[in-house]
């Protein structure tokens, strides 16, 4: 890709000029800086990346560039000017003409920034008619246009379509024709693909490159993945803590990083290459064991077989609601086969990887693993018992739970609000352990909490006073608390910030030759995947396309679309 | 969106007192609404005590006092001391709603959290019983449940609670219905716990918060519908002193120019209906342990 050919011109004055910039929220304990003195200056055509992690500042700051501030933040200082006008004494009504006609928007969820009741060709004639691009008359035309523009096939027919009935990728794409509908002077796109398969990604992101270039705009990209940021970007800013710690081009940034902290994300970004420890710190990886090899888990035969496993789900039918409720039912709808008779081994002590984009079956397939759904047929043999013989709702009580356990996608999802982070531990000793007092709970909790890295002294506190990465230590002290032979892991470092990843992973990977376990590693990302994973099962539409060992499936991908998603791995200007 | 995050390392934890004055602090009228509620209380507990007149003694020679520094609400048609009556009878309105609250509470509560819970057929069976309720006019159905069941105390307290049923399922059932698939549900499946106990330990107390605003707010409702049924002369008999009797008593009069018969219980009754729909919102902070960062 040929992204960063022009150097941006500082010779004419910037588009955006934003200087010593700091913004405050008035909280409950007092007044917190969210962003601190920053500095923009962005020309007309250039594409500027800011890179954070989470509390960084770097929405707030393109918050406040927009103007779209709740109501507890406050500009303390500082000076915005767009196009030579202040936005920082602007009144709303002159903020809100701007906003939409000249500087746009896109969020990191689609489906949520765009109306589920109004069809989509209508919701981009409301732009265009608010700001006067088209008359009623033609905004139809207009709005067809404007699809045609992000690329999106047979718009005529899109454009009555509803959001929910379009992929996240298509919801984007609609989201960036709203806002490059009135041909705005900037484009501020705040992480536009997370959550995004990695495939749509660079369809998305190739997409923003080509439009802007186009249309000369400047764009901002707010990311947290410093190599989506280096691939797109003629400039990288980085933010750490509400301060700017370095601005470079892209291409210097991943070569020569000058700053401490651009050191340390550019080390726990997943690239090709590196092991785990690679991710870590410098420091901090000098001071921990090379990984040792696992010591052999006793028993015959390996740990989890899984024969021809279906699972099919009834197709929703197309006759509408009137047509179901007075009985007429589709004439045998084929029903939809999300699993479709899937096989393979797990050994004991082995970690498999499961890649896949969404919708691949991947998450079903571990939901029917951890029997929490029954699978429609096939057979999952666990240390030589079948486990589908027993049904998902007594499967509670059997004595198999306790051997299979799983690490959840979300950390804050998976943690009951009201439960302490020793409760939430502590609860799956309570139901299945052997019985214990009070004291010896708490120390095996303190224990596990020990293993995980966890300091004792969060383990009274509920999940919103506790971080990401802590979050995720609590819901992996939780799974191993019972010493279980297998545990699924469903993309447990997606919602966290790459350095908290590093870390985590490497702790998924000490725990795993400590108390001897075999993984299952559910995830869209094969580069974690490649540095987890001995083997690796790549599916799509509910089927096995590839299977391997890691490191022979990532270099030389069989399948074409194993290749597909290799290519689409932003890959920084090395 | 990201945000440096306000809450340091250090002092994870307020207590119960400093968190009730912040939220009192940061919404006072919610403190106006605490304060009520104490005077209600206070009264509740020992109005017998407190008051200057026996509220049942008849007094005739002082029948139809407009109110003065000795009868600070005036008297009635039996020269009953109004403000004693007034006083005494917030025991008993609070005790059928408190009563009635309670019950509609745990068992609106639970048939709407295993409802959305379980969904299937659990869902259809307290879906319809609660359509069904909903289908009359709750105060007519109120009064037909007295009227059926014999006029006494206990039966307001289960009539006021049926008519409230419905709201409770519906709130109970919708919240349990989003969190049946929230992650930590399923961590709990996991660890092994059974549906019963998933439902009890890990949902119910995650719909408290909201249920809390639900109960403020039917408390006065309920207190509303205790004293429409005396009102109507279903309930509670004369002469026990109860507000919406004593309004009813008062009506006839206020044509003649005695205004403070029916007047000072009105404005008590309304008082206090203000009073615990105030408390909703301060409640529902009180409980909620995410307010407290």
């Amino acid at each position: 890709m040929n992204v960063h050919n022009v150097p941006p011109n500082h010779v004419q004055p910037p588009l955006l000029d934003v200087r010593d910039l700091s913004v405050e929220f008035a909280t409950r304990r007092g007044v917190v800086r969210a962003v601190e003195k920053v500095n923009i200056r962005l020309a007309k055509g250039e594409t500027l990346g800011i890179v954070g992690e989470s509390g960084s500042g770097k929405s707030v700051t393109s918050y406040t560039v927009m103007r779209i501030l709740d109501r507890a933040g406050r500009i303390a200082e500082g000076a915005i000017r767009f196009g030579g006008v202040d936005l920082v004494g602007a009144s709303e009504s002159e903020v809100r003409a701007l906003r939409g006609r000249e500087m746009s928007m896109i969020f990191q969820n689609p489906r949520a920034a765009l109306n589920p009741i109004r069809k989509v060709g209508k919701q981009i004639e409301d732009v265009l008619i608010e700001h006067v691009q088209a008359q009623p008359s033609d905004a139809k035309e207009k709005a067809i246009e404007a699809l045609k523009a992000v690329r999106i096939a047979r718009p005529e027919e899109r454009y009555h379509a509803y959001p929910f009935e379009l992929s996240g990728g298509m919801c984007q794409r609609i989201v960036i024709a709203l806002a490059l509908a009135c041909r705005p002077q900037l484009l501020i796109a705040d992480e536009p693909t997370t959550g995004l398969d990695v495939t749509t990604q660079k369809a998305v992101m190739d997409l923003v490159v080509e439009l802007t270039r186009e249309r000369n705009m400047s764009t901002i990209l707010i990311t947290h993945d410093l190599g989506l940021a280096a691939a797109y970007c003629d400039r990288v800013m980085v933010m750490e803590k509400g301060k700017v710690v370095e601005t470079a081009n892209a291409s210097e940034i991943f070569r020569a990083p000058q700053h401490p902290y651009t050191r340390k994300l550019m080390r726990a970004t997943p690239r090709g290459g590196v092991t785990l420890r690679d991710l870590l710190p410098e420091d901090v990886a000098a001071a921990m064991d090379a990984p040792s090899e696992p010591a052999a888990a006793p028993g015959q035969g390996p740990l989890l077989k899984v024969e021809a496993l279906v699972k099919e789900y009834p197709r929703q039918l197309t006759g509408g609601g009137l047509a179901q409720a007075l009985g007429f039912r589709g004439a045998s709808a084929d029903p939809f086969r999300a699993v479709d008779g899937i096989s393979f081994e797990v050994a004991r002590g082995e970690s498999l990887g499961l890649v896949g984009e969404s919708g691949c079956g991947k998450s079903t397939t571990s939901m029917m693993l951890m029997r929490l759904i029954d699978p429609t047929s096939g057979r999952i043999m666990f240390d030589g018992t079948d486990l589908s013989a027993i049904p998902a709702k007594q499967f509670a009580r059997s004595a198999f739970r306790l051997r299979i356990q799983m690490v959840f996608q979300d950390p804050t999802d998976s943690l009951n609000p009201r439960f302490t982070a020793a409760r939430s531990i502590a609860d799956p000793l309570m139901r299945m352990g052997t019985a214990m007092g009070s004291a010896a709970l708490r120390a095996r909790v303190e224990e596990l909490a020990g293993h995980v890295g966890l300091p004792p002294e969060f383990l009274d506190r509920f999940p919103h006073q506790l971080s990401g990465g802590q979050k995720a230590r609590v819901g992996i002290a939780r799974a191993i608390a019972l010493n279980p032979d297998l545990v699924v892991l469903d993309e447990p470092t997606a919602a966290l910030d790459v350095s908290v990843q590093a870390v985590v992973l490497n702790l998924l990977q000490d725990l795993k030759t400590k108390l001897g376990m075999s993984y299952i590693f559910v995830s869209h990302d094969l580069e974690v995947v490649r540095m987890l994973c001995d083997r690796v099962i790549v599916m799509r539409a509910g089927a096995i396309v590839e299977e391997g060992g890691t490191e022979q499936v990532m270099a030389a991908p069989k399948a074409a679309y194993t290749r597909e998603l290799l290519a689409s791995i932003p890959h920084p200007p090395i | 969106m990201t945000m440096v995050s306000a809450s340091p390392a250090s002092a994870p934890r307020d207590g119960l007192l400093s968190h009730a004055r912040h939220i009192v602090a940061e919404n006072p009228v919610t403190g106006i609404a605490f304060g009520l509620f104490a005077l209600l209380v206070i009264a509740a507990v020992l109005g017998p005590w407190i008051v200057p007149y026996d509220p049942l003694a008849s007094d005739t020679v002082n029948a139809l006092q407009p109110p003065s520094a000795a009868h600070w609400f005036g008297t009635d048609q039996l020269g009953r001391d109004i403000f004693s009556r007034v006083v005494v009878a917030t025991r008993l309105d609070m005790v059928i709603a408190i009563a009635s609250v309670a019950l509609v509470f745990i068992a609106g509560g639970f048939a709407g959290i295993a409802s959305g819970y379980f969904g299937g057929w659990t869902d259809r069976i307290v879906g319809r019983v609660s359509d069904t309720i909903m289908a009359f006019p709750l105060f007519v159905l109120a009064m037909g449940i007295v009227a059926a069941l014999g006029n006494t105390v206990t039966n307001i307290v289960i009539a006021t609670a049926i008519i409230n049923f419905p709201l409770y399922v519906r709130v109970a059932r919708a919240e349990a219905n989003i969190r049946r698939e929230a992650g930590f549900v399923q961590a709990a499946r996991l660890t092994g716990n059974s549906e019963m106990r998933i439902l009890l330990t890990q949902i119910a107390p995650n719909i408290l918060p909201l249920m809390m605003v639900q109960v403020s707010l039917t408390m006065g409702y309920a207190i509303l519908n205790a004293a429409g049924l005396s009102f109507i002369g279903l309930g509670v008999r004369p002469p026990t002193p109860e507000w919406g009797i004593m309004v009813a008593e008062g009506a006839s009069f206020i044509v003649s120019g005695e205004w403070w018969i029916a007047f000072f219980p009105g404005v008590t009754l309304m008082l206090a209906v203000f009073c615990f729909n105030l408390l909703g919102d301060g409640l529902r902070d009180l409980v909620d342990p995410q307010r407290r960062t």
